[in-house]
Protein backbone atom coordinates (compact mmCIF):
# COMPACT_ATOMS: atom_id res chain seq x y z
CA UNK A 1 0.00 0.00 0.00
CA UNK A 2 2.51 2.51 0.89
CA UNK A 3 4.54 1.47 -2.09
CA UNK A 4 1.75 2.48 -4.42
CA UNK A 5 1.35 5.94 -2.65
CA UNK A 6 5.18 6.37 -2.98
CA UNK A 7 5.00 4.98 -6.70
CA UNK A 8 2.06 7.49 -7.58
CA UNK A 9 4.05 9.97 -5.77
CA UNK A 10 6.90 9.46 -8.09
CA UNK A 11 4.85 9.90 -11.19
CA UNK A 12 3.30 12.89 -9.94
CA UNK A 13 6.94 14.69 -9.42
CA UNK A 14 7.68 13.20 -12.54
CA UNK A 15 5.19 15.37 -14.25
CA UNK A 16 6.30 18.29 -12.48
CA UNK A 17 9.53 17.83 -13.70
CA UNK A 18 8.40 17.85 -17.16
CA UNK A 19 6.46 21.51 -16.16
CA UNK A 20 9.43 22.80 -14.62
CA UNK A 21 11.90 21.97 -17.55
CA UNK A 22 11.90 25.30 -19.11
CA UNK A 23 10.15 25.45 -22.02
CA UNK A 24 7.18 23.52 -23.95
CA UNK A 25 6.49 20.67 -22.36
CA UNK A 26 5.92 19.06 -25.35
CA UNK A 27 9.28 19.82 -27.02
CA UNK A 28 10.89 18.63 -23.57
CA UNK A 29 9.14 14.97 -23.99
CA UNK A 30 10.03 15.31 -28.01
CA UNK A 31 13.45 15.55 -27.53
CA UNK A 32 15.65 18.82 -27.73
CA UNK A 33 14.02 21.41 -29.91
CA UNK A 34 14.97 21.75 -33.54
CA UNK A 35 14.45 18.18 -34.39
CA UNK A 36 10.61 18.00 -34.33
CA UNK A 37 8.00 20.15 -35.77
CA UNK A 38 4.84 21.74 -35.37
CA UNK A 39 2.71 18.72 -36.43
CA UNK A 40 4.66 16.64 -34.47
CA UNK A 41 4.07 18.85 -31.28
CA UNK A 42 0.25 18.84 -32.32
CA UNK A 43 -0.15 15.22 -32.17
CA UNK A 44 1.67 15.16 -28.74
CA UNK A 45 -0.17 18.29 -27.00
CA UNK A 46 -3.02 15.86 -28.19
CA UNK A 47 -2.08 12.95 -26.74
CA UNK A 48 -1.05 14.27 -23.69
CA UNK A 49 -3.57 16.23 -23.61
CA UNK A 50 -1.40 19.25 -22.79
CA UNK A 51 -3.90 21.85 -24.00
CA UNK A 52 -6.01 20.85 -21.30
CA UNK A 53 -6.02 21.84 -17.94
CA UNK A 54 -3.46 21.04 -15.02
CA UNK A 55 -5.26 18.70 -12.67
CA UNK A 56 -6.94 16.48 -16.07
CA UNK A 57 -3.22 16.54 -17.54
CA UNK A 58 -2.00 14.87 -14.73
CA UNK A 59 -4.68 12.51 -14.37
CA UNK A 60 -3.91 11.85 -18.04
CA UNK A 61 -0.11 11.02 -17.01
CA UNK A 62 -0.43 8.58 -14.11
CA UNK A 63 -3.46 6.93 -16.47
CA UNK A 64 -0.59 6.65 -18.81
CA UNK A 65 2.46 5.83 -17.06
CA UNK A 66 0.52 3.22 -14.76
CA UNK A 67 0.01 1.19 -18.07
CA UNK A 68 3.78 1.25 -18.59
CA UNK A 69 3.29 3.93 -21.29
CA UNK A 70 6.42 5.68 -21.11
CA UNK A 71 6.46 7.72 -24.13
CA UNK A 72 8.87 7.69 -27.40
CA UNK A 73 12.16 8.17 -27.54
CA UNK A 74 13.07 10.19 -30.75
CA UNK A 75 16.91 9.82 -30.69
CA UNK A 76 16.41 6.21 -30.27
CA UNK A 77 13.43 5.39 -32.53
CA UNK A 78 12.15 2.72 -29.98
CA UNK A 79 9.23 3.62 -27.45
CA UNK A 80 10.92 4.01 -24.02
CA UNK A 81 9.32 1.15 -22.37
CA UNK A 82 10.85 -1.65 -24.67
CA UNK A 83 14.31 0.38 -24.06
CA UNK A 84 13.97 -0.11 -20.77
CA UNK A 85 12.43 -3.32 -20.30
CA UNK A 86 15.56 -4.10 -22.92
CA UNK A 87 18.23 -3.08 -20.29
CA UNK A 88 16.73 -3.63 -17.03
CA UNK A 89 17.22 -7.59 -16.29
CA UNK A 90 20.86 -6.63 -16.76
CA UNK A 91 20.68 -3.73 -13.86
CA UNK A 92 18.63 -6.08 -11.65
CA UNK A 93 21.54 -8.23 -11.93
CA UNK A 94 23.63 -5.69 -10.92
CA UNK A 95 22.38 -4.33 -8.65
CA UNK A 96 20.95 -7.62 -6.32
CA UNK A 97 24.32 -9.14 -6.87
CA UNK A 98 26.11 -5.56 -4.95
CA UNK A 99 23.16 -5.75 -2.68
CA UNK A 100 23.72 -9.15 -1.74
CA UNK A 101 27.81 -8.67 -1.85
CA UNK A 102 27.26 -5.43 0.61
CA UNK A 103 24.77 -6.69 3.01
CA UNK A 104 27.27 -9.87 3.79
CA UNK A 105 30.67 -8.79 3.43
CA UNK A 106 29.25 -5.88 5.54
CA UNK A 107 27.93 -7.72 8.38
CA UNK A 108 30.56 -10.30 8.48
CA UNK A 109 33.33 -7.79 8.66
CA UNK A 110 31.40 -5.56 11.47
CA UNK A 111 31.17 -8.74 13.31
CA UNK A 112 34.76 -9.86 12.59
CA UNK A 113 35.61 -6.29 14.17
CA UNK A 114 33.36 -6.40 17.23
CA UNK A 115 34.60 -9.82 18.18
CA UNK A 116 38.28 -8.93 17.79
CA UNK A 117 37.15 -5.45 19.40
CA UNK A 118 40.90 -3.50 19.69
CA UNK A 119 42.75 -5.71 17.73
CA UNK A 120 44.85 -5.29 14.56
CA UNK A 121 41.92 -7.24 12.54
CA UNK A 122 39.68 -4.93 13.95
CA UNK A 123 41.68 -1.47 13.61
CA UNK A 124 42.25 -2.73 9.60
CA UNK A 125 38.65 -3.68 9.15
CA UNK A 126 37.59 -0.07 10.37
CA UNK A 127 40.20 1.63 8.35
CA UNK A 128 39.34 -0.24 5.08
CA UNK A 129 35.50 0.38 5.96
CA UNK A 130 36.34 4.45 6.68
CA UNK A 131 38.31 4.61 3.71
CA UNK A 132 35.86 3.08 1.44
CA UNK A 133 32.97 5.09 2.82
CA UNK A 134 34.87 8.21 1.50
CA UNK A 135 35.59 6.85 -1.97
CA UNK A 136 33.81 8.31 -4.51
CA UNK A 137 32.34 5.20 -6.51
CA UNK A 138 33.07 5.94 -10.45
CA UNK A 139 36.46 6.83 -9.52
CA UNK A 140 37.05 3.51 -7.52
CA UNK A 141 35.53 1.74 -10.53
CA UNK A 142 37.80 3.11 -12.48
CA UNK A 143 40.73 2.44 -10.29
CA UNK A 144 39.62 -1.30 -10.41
CA UNK A 145 39.90 -1.54 -14.30
CA UNK A 146 43.04 0.10 -14.21
CA UNK A 147 44.46 -2.68 -11.70
CA UNK A 148 42.40 -5.81 -12.05
CA UNK A 149 42.02 -5.68 -15.88
CA UNK A 150 44.89 -3.23 -17.36
CA UNK A 151 47.56 -3.81 -15.08
CA UNK A 152 47.10 -7.54 -13.75
CA UNK A 153 44.76 -8.79 -17.10
CA UNK A 154 42.55 -10.68 -14.46
CA UNK A 155 38.93 -9.63 -14.91
CA UNK A 156 36.81 -8.14 -18.15
CA UNK A 157 36.59 -4.51 -17.41
CA UNK A 158 33.87 -4.06 -20.09
CA UNK A 159 30.44 -4.94 -21.01
CA UNK A 160 28.32 -7.49 -19.59
CA UNK A 161 29.51 -10.72 -21.99
CA UNK A 162 32.32 -11.37 -24.72
CA UNK A 163 31.40 -9.94 -27.44
CA UNK A 164 31.54 -12.60 -30.08
CA UNK A 165 32.30 -15.51 -28.05
CA UNK A 166 29.31 -17.18 -28.94
CA UNK A 167 29.31 -18.93 -25.44
CA UNK A 168 25.85 -20.73 -24.52
CA UNK A 169 24.30 -22.47 -21.40
CA UNK A 170 26.60 -22.99 -18.70
CA UNK A 171 29.86 -21.13 -20.12
CA UNK A 172 27.61 -17.86 -20.89
CA UNK A 173 26.20 -17.55 -17.78
CA UNK A 174 30.32 -18.16 -16.14
CA UNK A 175 31.48 -15.12 -18.69
CA UNK A 176 28.56 -13.25 -17.89
CA UNK A 177 30.01 -13.66 -14.38
CA UNK A 178 33.32 -12.83 -14.67
CA UNK A 179 32.11 -9.73 -16.44
CA UNK A 180 30.03 -9.10 -13.11
CA UNK A 181 33.08 -9.41 -10.48
CA UNK A 182 34.37 -5.70 -10.91
CA UNK A 183 31.11 -4.02 -11.57
CA UNK A 184 29.18 -5.43 -8.46
CA UNK A 185 32.16 -5.79 -5.96
CA UNK A 186 32.76 -1.50 -6.88
CA UNK A 187 29.24 -1.10 -6.41
CA UNK A 188 28.76 -3.00 -3.43
CA UNK A 189 32.50 -1.85 -1.46
CA UNK A 190 31.00 1.44 -0.49
CA UNK A 191 27.84 0.41 1.00
CA UNK A 192 29.26 -2.93 2.37
CA UNK A 193 31.87 -0.45 4.48
CA UNK A 194 28.38 1.66 5.83
CA UNK A 195 27.00 -1.78 7.09
CA UNK A 196 30.61 -3.07 8.87
CA UNK A 197 30.47 0.12 10.55
CA UNK A 198 27.15 -0.34 11.46
CA UNK A 199 27.10 -3.59 12.28
CA UNK A 200 30.11 -3.26 14.49
CA UNK A 201 29.13 -0.37 16.95
CA UNK A 202 25.61 -2.00 16.95
CA UNK A 203 26.98 -5.13 18.23
CA UNK A 204 29.63 -3.44 20.77
CA UNK A 205 26.59 -1.72 22.14
CA UNK A 206 24.25 -5.02 22.42
CA UNK A 207 27.04 -6.74 23.51
CA UNK A 208 26.99 -4.77 26.94
CA UNK A 209 23.05 -5.23 27.60
CA UNK A 210 21.88 -7.60 30.45
CA UNK A 211 20.83 -11.33 28.02
CA UNK A 212 24.52 -11.00 27.17
CA UNK A 213 26.23 -11.05 30.75
CA UNK A 214 23.74 -13.88 31.84
CA UNK A 215 24.66 -15.93 29.15
CA UNK A 216 28.70 -15.31 30.10
CA UNK A 217 27.79 -16.17 33.89
CA UNK A 218 26.06 -19.28 32.21
CA UNK A 219 29.34 -20.30 31.10
CA UNK A 220 28.14 -20.07 27.51
CA UNK A 221 30.88 -20.89 25.01
CA UNK A 222 31.97 -16.95 23.71
CA UNK A 223 31.74 -17.53 20.03
CA UNK A 224 28.05 -18.99 20.40
CA UNK A 225 27.06 -15.72 22.55
CA UNK A 226 28.54 -13.61 19.53
CA UNK A 227 26.54 -15.10 16.94
CA UNK A 228 23.19 -16.49 18.83
CA UNK A 229 22.94 -13.79 21.12
CA UNK A 230 24.59 -10.56 20.03
CA UNK A 231 24.95 -10.85 15.98
CA UNK A 232 20.90 -12.02 15.91
CA UNK A 233 19.88 -8.66 17.69
CA UNK A 234 22.52 -6.55 16.16
CA UNK A 235 21.65 -7.31 12.61
CA UNK A 236 17.99 -5.52 12.74
CA UNK A 237 19.69 -1.85 12.59
CA UNK A 238 21.72 -3.04 9.68
CA UNK A 239 18.76 -4.57 7.62
CA UNK A 240 16.84 -1.37 8.54
CA UNK A 241 19.79 0.51 6.97
CA UNK A 242 20.05 -1.52 4.20
CA UNK A 243 16.58 -0.27 3.00
CA UNK A 244 16.97 3.06 3.74
CA UNK A 245 20.19 2.79 1.60
CA UNK A 246 18.47 0.91 -1.22
CA UNK A 247 17.57 4.29 -3.10
CA UNK A 248 21.57 5.22 -3.03
CA UNK A 249 22.16 1.77 -4.70
CA UNK A 250 20.26 1.88 -7.66
CA UNK A 251 21.50 5.90 -7.90
CA UNK A 252 24.99 4.34 -7.90
CA UNK A 253 24.37 1.50 -10.43
CA UNK A 254 23.86 4.61 -12.77
CA UNK A 255 27.67 6.03 -12.23
CA UNK A 256 28.93 2.40 -12.23
CA UNK A 257 27.29 1.13 -15.50
CA UNK A 258 28.42 4.12 -17.33
CA UNK A 259 32.11 3.43 -16.22
CA UNK A 260 31.93 -0.68 -17.39
CA UNK A 261 29.55 0.02 -20.44
CA UNK A 262 27.06 -2.33 -18.25
CA UNK A 263 24.15 -2.83 -20.56
CA UNK A 264 21.54 -1.36 -17.74
CA UNK A 265 19.06 1.17 -17.42
CA UNK A 266 21.86 3.49 -15.76
CA UNK A 267 23.82 3.14 -18.57
CA UNK A 268 20.70 4.43 -20.81
CA UNK A 269 20.09 7.30 -18.24
CA UNK A 270 23.58 8.35 -19.18
CA UNK A 271 23.27 7.84 -23.00
CA UNK A 272 19.66 10.01 -22.59
CA UNK A 273 21.84 12.47 -20.69
CA UNK A 274 24.72 13.05 -23.12
CA UNK A 275 21.62 12.67 -26.11
CA UNK A 276 19.00 15.11 -24.34
CA UNK A 277 16.37 12.82 -24.39
CA UNK A 278 14.91 14.26 -21.73
CA UNK A 279 11.94 11.54 -22.05
CA UNK A 280 13.92 8.37 -22.25
CA UNK A 281 15.61 10.20 -18.53
CA UNK A 282 12.26 10.54 -17.02
CA UNK A 283 11.39 7.22 -17.57
CA UNK A 284 14.22 5.54 -16.63
CA UNK A 285 14.06 7.88 -13.48
CA UNK A 286 10.25 6.60 -12.84
CA UNK A 287 11.49 2.84 -13.05
CA UNK A 288 14.41 3.19 -11.05
CA UNK A 289 12.53 4.55 -8.69
CA UNK A 290 10.27 1.39 -8.97
CA UNK A 291 13.22 -0.67 -8.43
CA UNK A 292 13.77 0.69 -4.94
CA UNK A 293 10.53 -0.42 -4.15
CA UNK A 294 11.55 -3.63 -4.96
CA UNK A 295 14.41 -3.47 -2.65
CA UNK A 296 12.38 -2.23 0.13
CA UNK A 297 10.39 -5.65 -0.35
CA UNK A 298 13.44 -7.62 -0.22
CA UNK A 299 14.75 -5.86 2.94
CA UNK A 300 11.25 -6.64 4.25
CA UNK A 301 11.46 -10.51 3.85
CA UNK A 302 15.00 -10.41 5.21
CA UNK A 303 13.54 -8.62 8.41
CA UNK A 304 11.23 -11.31 8.52
CA UNK A 305 13.93 -13.78 8.68
CA UNK A 306 16.32 -12.30 10.84
CA UNK A 307 13.63 -11.33 13.42
CA UNK A 308 11.31 -14.24 14.73
CA UNK A 309 9.21 -11.52 16.66
CA UNK A 310 7.40 -9.88 13.63
CA UNK A 311 6.93 -13.63 12.17
CA UNK A 312 4.98 -14.71 15.23
CA UNK A 313 3.33 -11.34 15.08
CA UNK A 314 1.82 -11.75 11.79
CA UNK B 1 35.71 25.91 24.45
CA UNK B 2 38.99 24.56 25.33
CA UNK B 3 37.13 21.47 26.88
CA UNK B 4 35.47 21.29 23.69
CA UNK B 5 38.96 21.12 21.83
CA UNK B 6 40.82 18.63 24.24
CA UNK B 7 38.07 16.53 23.76
CA UNK B 8 38.17 16.84 20.03
CA UNK B 9 42.09 16.83 19.89
CA UNK B 10 41.72 13.12 21.77
CA UNK B 11 40.47 11.78 18.74
CA UNK B 12 42.98 11.27 16.46
CA UNK B 13 41.45 11.02 13.34
CA UNK B 14 39.72 14.25 13.88
CA UNK B 15 43.09 16.05 13.63
CA UNK B 16 44.53 14.61 10.92
CA UNK B 17 40.93 15.18 9.04
CA UNK B 18 41.21 18.67 10.54
CA UNK B 19 45.08 19.27 9.15
CA UNK B 20 43.90 17.65 6.20
CA UNK B 21 40.95 20.03 5.52
CA UNK B 22 42.74 22.91 6.19
CA UNK B 23 45.57 22.16 3.45
CA UNK B 24 42.43 22.01 1.26
CA UNK B 25 41.05 25.32 1.93
CA UNK B 26 44.49 26.87 2.03
CA UNK B 27 45.31 25.50 -1.67
CA UNK B 28 41.63 26.48 -2.75
CA UNK B 29 42.22 29.95 -1.52
CA UNK B 30 46.07 30.41 -2.90
CA UNK B 31 44.98 28.68 -6.54
CA UNK B 32 44.63 32.31 -8.10
CA UNK B 33 48.41 32.83 -6.88
CA UNK B 34 50.07 29.27 -7.47
CA UNK B 35 48.41 28.91 -10.88
CA UNK B 36 47.37 32.36 -12.19
CA UNK B 37 46.91 30.83 -15.64
CA UNK B 38 43.41 29.33 -16.03
CA UNK B 39 43.29 26.11 -15.37
CA UNK B 40 41.70 25.77 -19.20
CA UNK B 41 45.22 27.14 -20.89
CA UNK B 42 47.00 24.19 -22.82
CA UNK B 43 50.34 24.86 -21.75
CA UNK B 44 52.51 21.70 -22.21
CA UNK B 45 52.54 18.79 -24.46
CA UNK B 46 49.56 16.58 -24.13
CA UNK B 47 49.85 13.52 -21.65
CA UNK B 48 52.83 14.73 -20.10
CA UNK B 49 53.42 11.77 -17.00
CA UNK B 50 53.55 12.89 -13.37
CA UNK B 51 57.09 14.48 -11.96
CA UNK B 52 58.44 14.35 -15.19
CA UNK B 53 58.44 18.54 -15.01
CA UNK B 54 59.79 20.30 -12.35
CA UNK B 55 57.17 23.25 -13.89
CA UNK B 56 54.47 20.25 -14.04
CA UNK B 57 54.39 18.03 -11.08
CA UNK B 58 51.48 16.02 -11.95
CA UNK B 59 52.14 16.34 -15.41
CA UNK B 60 49.50 17.10 -18.12
CA UNK B 61 46.30 15.82 -19.14
CA UNK B 62 45.07 15.01 -22.64
CA UNK B 63 44.55 18.34 -23.82
CA UNK B 64 47.57 19.61 -22.44
CA UNK B 65 46.21 21.26 -19.30
CA UNK B 66 48.19 21.64 -16.51
CA UNK B 67 46.53 18.76 -14.13
CA UNK B 68 48.09 20.21 -11.01
CA UNK B 69 46.19 23.68 -11.43
CA UNK B 70 43.28 21.96 -12.74
CA UNK B 71 43.63 20.10 -8.72
CA UNK B 72 43.84 23.44 -7.03
CA UNK B 73 41.21 25.52 -9.11
CA UNK B 74 38.52 22.48 -8.51
CA UNK B 75 39.20 22.30 -4.55
CA UNK B 76 37.56 25.76 -4.42
CA UNK B 77 34.72 24.19 -6.29
CA UNK B 78 33.96 20.65 -4.19
CA UNK B 79 34.01 22.81 -1.08
CA UNK B 80 31.89 25.65 -2.11
CA UNK B 81 28.74 23.09 -3.52
CA UNK B 82 29.66 21.23 -0.36
CA UNK B 83 29.16 23.63 2.14
CA UNK B 84 26.34 25.93 0.12
CA UNK B 85 24.35 22.85 -0.41
CA UNK B 86 24.78 21.48 2.79
CA UNK B 87 23.33 24.60 4.56
CA UNK B 88 20.56 24.68 1.92
CA UNK B 89 19.45 21.00 3.48
CA UNK B 90 19.35 22.23 6.52
CA UNK B 91 17.59 25.18 5.89
CA UNK B 92 15.02 22.06 4.84
CA UNK B 93 15.29 20.25 6.64
CA UNK B 94 15.36 21.36 9.99
CA UNK B 95 11.58 23.47 9.93
CA UNK B 96 10.56 20.27 8.80
CA UNK B 97 11.85 18.08 11.26
CA UNK B 98 11.70 20.75 14.08
CA UNK B 99 7.65 21.04 12.99
CA UNK B 100 6.81 17.48 12.88
CA UNK B 101 8.69 17.13 16.19
CA UNK B 102 7.20 19.41 18.32
CA UNK B 103 3.36 19.28 16.77
CA UNK B 104 2.74 15.66 16.36
CA UNK B 105 -0.37 13.99 15.29
CA UNK B 106 -1.15 14.92 11.69
CA UNK B 107 1.08 17.49 11.10
CA UNK B 108 3.68 14.59 12.20
CA UNK B 109 2.11 12.35 10.10
CA UNK B 110 2.47 14.36 6.54
CA UNK B 111 5.77 15.42 6.96
CA UNK B 112 7.03 12.68 7.69
CA UNK B 113 5.46 10.69 5.17
CA UNK B 114 6.74 13.58 2.55
CA UNK B 115 10.12 13.02 4.34
CA UNK B 116 9.89 9.12 3.31
CA UNK B 117 8.91 9.69 -0.19
CA UNK B 118 11.90 11.56 -0.72
CA UNK B 119 13.88 9.05 1.04
CA UNK B 120 12.68 6.62 -0.87
CA UNK B 121 13.57 7.76 -4.65
CA UNK B 122 16.97 6.99 -5.81
CA UNK B 123 18.58 10.23 -4.73
CA UNK B 124 21.51 10.44 -7.78
CA UNK B 125 19.29 10.02 -10.06
CA UNK B 126 17.11 12.49 -8.97
CA UNK B 127 20.08 15.05 -8.88
CA UNK B 128 21.45 14.23 -12.31
CA UNK B 129 17.27 14.71 -13.51
CA UNK B 130 17.07 17.93 -12.20
CA UNK B 131 20.96 19.51 -12.69
CA UNK B 132 19.42 18.00 -16.47
CA UNK B 133 16.45 19.63 -16.77
CA UNK B 134 17.58 22.88 -15.08
CA UNK B 135 20.95 22.89 -17.16
CA UNK B 136 23.98 22.46 -15.01
CA UNK B 137 24.92 25.32 -13.42
CA UNK B 138 26.34 25.93 -9.60
CA UNK B 139 22.95 27.03 -8.71
CA UNK B 140 21.08 23.87 -10.08
CA UNK B 141 23.53 21.41 -8.60
CA UNK B 142 23.63 23.21 -4.97
CA UNK B 143 19.73 23.08 -5.27
CA UNK B 144 19.70 19.39 -6.36
CA UNK B 145 21.75 18.38 -4.03
CA UNK B 146 20.02 19.74 -1.13
CA UNK B 147 16.85 18.37 -2.55
CA UNK B 148 18.45 15.33 -2.20
CA UNK B 149 19.65 15.58 1.08
CA UNK B 150 17.46 17.02 3.26
CA UNK B 151 15.73 14.01 4.53
CA UNK B 152 18.15 12.66 6.94
CA UNK B 153 18.09 16.03 9.10
CA UNK B 154 14.71 16.14 9.18
CA UNK B 155 14.11 12.78 10.64
CA UNK B 156 17.29 13.70 13.38
CA UNK B 157 15.95 16.77 14.20
CA UNK B 158 12.10 15.28 14.48
CA UNK B 159 13.61 12.94 17.11
CA UNK B 160 15.64 15.68 19.01
CA UNK B 161 12.69 18.19 19.08
CA UNK B 162 10.41 15.01 20.23
CA UNK B 163 12.67 14.45 23.19
CA UNK B 164 12.99 17.57 24.17
CA UNK B 165 9.41 18.97 23.89
CA UNK B 166 8.65 16.29 26.73
CA UNK B 167 11.05 18.23 29.12
CA UNK B 168 10.02 20.89 32.14
CA UNK B 169 11.47 23.29 30.75
CA UNK B 170 9.28 23.81 27.52
CA UNK B 171 6.36 22.32 29.57
CA UNK B 172 7.00 25.72 31.94
CA UNK B 173 7.55 27.92 28.51
CA UNK B 174 4.33 26.43 27.28
CA UNK B 175 2.49 27.39 30.68
CA UNK B 176 4.17 30.56 30.69
CA UNK B 177 2.22 31.57 28.06
CA UNK B 178 4.64 31.48 24.93
CA UNK B 179 3.67 31.12 22.08
CA UNK B 180 4.97 27.79 19.62
CA UNK B 181 7.30 29.95 17.33
CA UNK B 182 8.84 31.57 20.57
CA UNK B 183 9.38 28.13 22.59
CA UNK B 184 10.87 26.62 19.33
CA UNK B 185 13.08 29.29 18.15
CA UNK B 186 14.30 30.15 21.39
CA UNK B 187 13.86 26.85 23.88
CA UNK B 188 14.25 24.03 21.53
CA UNK B 189 16.18 24.54 18.19
CA UNK B 190 19.43 26.00 20.06
CA UNK B 191 20.01 22.72 22.04
CA UNK B 192 19.16 20.69 18.86
CA UNK B 193 22.71 22.28 17.47
CA UNK B 194 25.55 19.77 18.30
CA UNK B 195 23.81 16.64 16.40
CA UNK B 196 23.08 19.26 13.49
CA UNK B 197 26.78 20.46 13.81
CA UNK B 198 27.87 16.45 13.73
CA UNK B 199 25.60 15.42 11.04
CA UNK B 200 26.36 19.15 8.88
CA UNK B 201 30.14 17.70 8.39
CA UNK B 202 28.82 14.08 7.18
CA UNK B 203 26.64 15.97 4.54
CA UNK B 204 29.10 18.43 3.19
CA UNK B 205 31.37 15.02 2.87
CA UNK B 206 28.59 13.49 1.09
CA UNK B 207 27.43 16.57 -1.34
CA UNK B 208 31.21 16.71 -2.36
CA UNK B 209 30.61 13.32 -3.51
CA UNK B 210 27.56 13.81 -5.46
CA UNK B 211 28.94 16.83 -6.87
CA UNK B 212 31.90 15.26 -8.39
CA UNK B 213 29.80 12.31 -9.71
CA UNK B 214 27.82 14.59 -11.57
CA UNK B 215 30.44 16.22 -12.85
CA UNK B 216 32.04 13.29 -14.21
CA UNK B 217 29.02 12.66 -15.66
CA UNK B 218 29.28 16.16 -17.94
CA UNK B 219 26.81 17.53 -15.61
CA UNK B 220 29.12 20.42 -13.81
CA UNK B 221 29.16 24.01 -14.67
CA UNK B 222 31.00 24.12 -18.03
CA UNK B 223 32.76 27.41 -16.73
CA UNK B 224 34.27 25.84 -13.83
CA UNK B 225 36.96 23.32 -13.25
CA UNK B 226 35.73 20.30 -11.18
CA UNK B 227 37.37 17.28 -9.84
CA UNK B 228 34.83 15.22 -10.97
CA UNK B 229 35.59 16.94 -14.19
CA UNK B 230 38.88 16.01 -14.70
CA UNK B 231 38.09 12.39 -13.75
CA UNK B 232 35.34 12.56 -16.34
CA UNK B 233 38.39 13.87 -18.96
CA UNK B 234 40.64 10.98 -18.17
CA UNK B 235 38.34 8.61 -18.27
CA UNK B 236 38.91 7.66 -22.22
CA UNK B 237 42.41 7.88 -21.81
CA UNK B 238 42.86 5.58 -18.48
CA UNK B 239 45.05 2.99 -20.47
CA UNK B 240 47.44 5.91 -21.64
CA UNK B 241 47.34 8.15 -18.66
CA UNK B 242 46.45 6.96 -15.26
CA UNK B 243 47.28 9.59 -13.84
CA UNK B 244 44.63 12.31 -15.27
CA UNK B 245 41.63 10.10 -13.49
CA UNK B 246 44.01 8.94 -10.01
CA UNK B 247 45.18 12.47 -9.00
CA UNK B 248 41.58 14.14 -8.29
CA UNK B 249 40.03 11.29 -7.43
CA UNK B 250 42.36 10.47 -4.42
CA UNK B 251 41.89 14.75 -3.67
CA UNK B 252 38.34 14.02 -3.30
CA UNK B 253 38.94 11.01 -1.17
CA UNK B 254 41.24 12.60 0.69
CA UNK B 255 38.92 15.73 1.10
CA UNK B 256 35.60 13.30 2.52
CA UNK B 257 37.81 11.21 4.21
CA UNK B 258 38.83 14.10 6.43
CA UNK B 259 35.20 15.72 6.51
CA UNK B 260 34.11 12.43 7.92
CA UNK B 261 37.25 12.30 10.80
CA UNK B 262 35.92 15.41 11.41
CA UNK B 263 32.55 14.61 12.08
CA UNK B 264 33.48 12.26 14.55
CA UNK B 265 35.57 13.89 16.38
CA UNK B 266 33.06 16.59 16.69
CA UNK B 267 30.68 14.14 18.20
CA UNK B 268 33.08 12.92 20.78
CA UNK B 269 33.54 16.50 21.98
CA UNK B 270 29.71 17.40 21.67
CA UNK B 271 28.57 14.61 22.81
CA UNK B 272 31.00 13.68 25.97
CA UNK B 273 28.94 11.08 27.36
CA UNK B 274 27.62 8.95 24.15
CA UNK B 275 31.32 9.37 23.12
CA UNK B 276 32.72 7.49 26.09
CA UNK B 277 30.33 5.12 26.30
CA UNK B 278 31.33 3.82 22.44
CA UNK B 279 34.89 3.32 24.17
Amino acid sequence: MKAVVILIGIIVLNFLLIHAAPGDPAAVMAGEAGETDELFLQQLKERFGLDKPLPLQLWLYVQSILQFELGYSYRQQLPVSQLISERLPATLLLSITAFGISICLGILGGALAAARQGRWSDTLISLAALIFYATPLFWLALMAILLFSVQLGWLPGFGYESVGAGYTGLWRALDILTHLILPAMTLGLFFMAIYARMTRSSMLEVSRLDYVKTARAKGLRPRLIQRRHILRNAILPVVTLAGLQAGQLVGGAVLIETVFAWPGIGRLMFDALSQRDYNLLLGVFVVSAAMVLLFNLITDILYRIVDPRIRVAS
Amino acid sequence: MRDFWKRFSRNRGAVIGLVILILVIALSLFAPMLFPRSPWAMVQRPFLPPFSLDAFPLGTDPMGRDLASGMAHGAGLSLLVGFISTVVSLLIGIPIGALAGYFGGWVDDVLMRFTEFFQSVPSFALAIVLVAIFQPSIGSIVLAIAIVSWPPVARLLRGEVMALRAREFVEAAILSGQTSSTIIWRQILPNTLSPIIVLSSMMVAAAILIESALSFLGLGDPNIMSWGYIIGAGRTVLRQAWWVSFFPGAAILLTVLALNLIGEGLNDALNPRLARQGK
